[in-house]
């Protein structure tokens, strides 16, 4: 579900940044419509990064991460051409993975 | 705006502005250089990026009665060429017979390439519909014009008379409150709160200004396309808003992108 | 295990538990999706988040930093990070003493992960932003004052 991911990944002297742009409204549910209906909260609760099948980012999310969200970070290891893997779940009960050759 | 001489803290700046100086363009200038290393902090990782993704996608897809992809859309420099074509918009098109810009060239191809038609569209808000793909393919191509140089060429004719014609509008004070897009910027160093207006007649402000534009505005989480910048500008005044395409924001964009001539492309942009 | 440890596993909901079972690697990372600290992020006040974090009150410290511009131009969206020195860190979160709910992310690091994450964040209004980080079963935490402005007209 939702729209594909951006993700780098680059290997510089044996550490691999990790890069993602995520497509998601990360809605509050604190918002109101036109009509002043609350918009009900639609956000990504959780979020993981894997190095092949290695786990090197296992992150919670609030409302108040920014609607598509932003991540950076960095691990020790990696080759290229390995696979890093992003996976995240909202709060509706949606998925998404997307993955990344090392460069 | 220097960026790299004003290196205080925004509150060593506010108690050194209040108790010795008690300018308020010291107190501007501390603020706007924390605000420049806001935006340099946001660049890297533009949601843009999700945008034009979506866009790329887009052009490749066979889509309309025609069951085409826009791979054979000609953008100015042949058959399928993204690579730097935003960098040159907008031209004269000869196969039109008119000066477009890359929203109007791409209702072109829509028509002819895929059988879309593009005159729902003027009715379609931004970020709907079919709206929403044109805004995607425009993050798509502008993207791939990124760190090249603005080249618009006011040779012929019709550019030179819409270059006139965009002058012309630039300046034309009208609306409720008697604005003009110089009335913003059309001078030097002014600024709305703590964001400094680019003067659009100059060289250096015209290229900050058209360089930067289509981008992702933070505020909303919205991608806007020129014409939509353009748009807002007429609302902010308090004009009517120009049909979408209209003759009056390619006019006005001939006219940004000629003063912005040999300024870099920094698009898409990432704003407030 | 040490008394900072037990107060984890008691005060801490399960997601506490899993994420430091998912680092030590006993529990798989599809495991460890499938739960979301609820109290520490439904919490309001700043006391109440590190409760709920388990993390008590934790201790200033010099080797703990927040990342950000000092003045943002729009709450919506503000560059934020935490990064620190220390050793042996297995978690790292940031939190926003005066947004509706303190807590904005909370991230696990495995063994390998360097402790510095980057992330955006929306502020409701100005706010301290502090970093919250485990190191060595023990709780620090480091502060940032993070003024969110309007602008103009939108560049």
């Amino acid at each position: 579900m939702g729209n594909p991911m951006k993700i780098r990944a680059a290997n510089k002297d044996g550490v691999t940044e990790v890069k993602a742009l995520i497509s998601h409204e990360m809605e509050t549910g604190q918002r109101k419509d036109a009509n002043g209906a609350v918009v009900p909260a639609h956000f990504i609760t959780e979020l993981t990064v894997k190095h092949n099948d290695k786990l090197v980012l296992a992150s919670e999310f609030g409302t108040a991460i920014s609607k598509n969200p932003y991540l950076a970070f960095k691990f020790k290891g990696g080759a290229k051409g390995d696979k890093v893997v992003v996976s995240w779940k909202d709060n509706k009960g949606d998925t998404r993975t997307d993955e990344v050759a090392i460069g | 705006m220097n960026i790299k001489t004003h290196r205080i803290s925004l509150a060593a700046g506010l108690l050194a502005a209040a108790a010795l100086v008690g300018s308020g363009q010291v107190l501007a200038d501390a603020a706007t250089d924390e605000i420049a290393k806001y935006r340099e902090m946001l660049a890297d990782g533009n949601p843009s990026e999700l945008v034009a993704l979506q866009g790329e996608t887009l052009w490749k897809t066979k889509r309309g009665p025609k069951n085409a992809s826009l791979e054979q859309c000609d953008l100015g420099l042949g058959p399928g060429v993204v690579k730097g074509a935003s960098a040159q918009l907008p031209p004269f098109f000869k196969d039109t017979g008119r000066v477009q810009d890359l929203e109007t060239r791409l209702m072109t191809c829509l028509e002819t390439l895929q059988g879309i038609d593009t005159k729902e569209l003027a009715k379609t808000r931004w970020g709907k519909g079919e709206m929403e793909n044109m805004e995607a393919l425009v993050a798509y191509i502008v993207t791939e014009s990124n760190g090249q140089k603005i080249k618009v060429d006011l040779k012929h004719p019709e550019m030179k008379k819409l270059y006139k014609l965009g002058e012309m509008a630039f300046f034309y004070r009208g609306g409720a409150m008697d604005f003009s897009c110089a009335t913003c910027h059309g001078q030097p160093d002014k600024r709305i709160r703590l964001q400094d207006l680019p003067d659009l007649r100059t060289q250096a402000g015209a290229a900050a200004g058209w360089g930067s534009w289509p981008a992702y505005r933070v505020s909303n989480g919205q991608f806007w396309t020129m014409q939509h910048r353009l748009n807002d500008c007429y609302r902010q005044q308090r004009f009517p808003e120009p049909i979408y395409g209209s003759d009056v924001t390619i006019a006005l964009s001939v006219y940004l992108a000629g003063n912005g001539n040999g300024g870099t492309v920094l698009t898409p942009g990432i704003k407030r | 295990m040490n008394n900072q440890r037990r107060t984890v596993l008691k005060a801490g909901s399960g997601a506490a538990l899993l994420s430091t079972l998912a680092a030590a690697g006993l529990i798989t990372p599809g495991m460890a999706l499938a739960d979301w600290n609820k109290a520490a992020f439904d919490a309001k006040s700043m006391a109440d988040t590190l409760k709920a974090l388990g993390a008590g009150s934790p201790a200033d410290s010099k080797d703990v930093q927040v990342t950000g511009p000092d003045i943002a131009e729009n709450g919506a969206v503000v560059p934020v990070g935490v990064g620190t020195t220390l050793p042996n860190v297995s978690m790292v979160a940031i939190l926003i003493e005066k947004n509706p709910n303190a807590l904005a992310a909370a991230f696990t690091l495995p063994e390998g992960t360097e402790a510095n994450v980057q992330t955006r964040v929306k502020m409701g209004q100005t706010s301290n932003v502090y970093a919250l980080v485990k190191s060595d079963g023990k709780f620090f935490v480091a502060t940032k004052e993070i003024k969110v402005t309007l602008g103009g007209c939108g560049g």
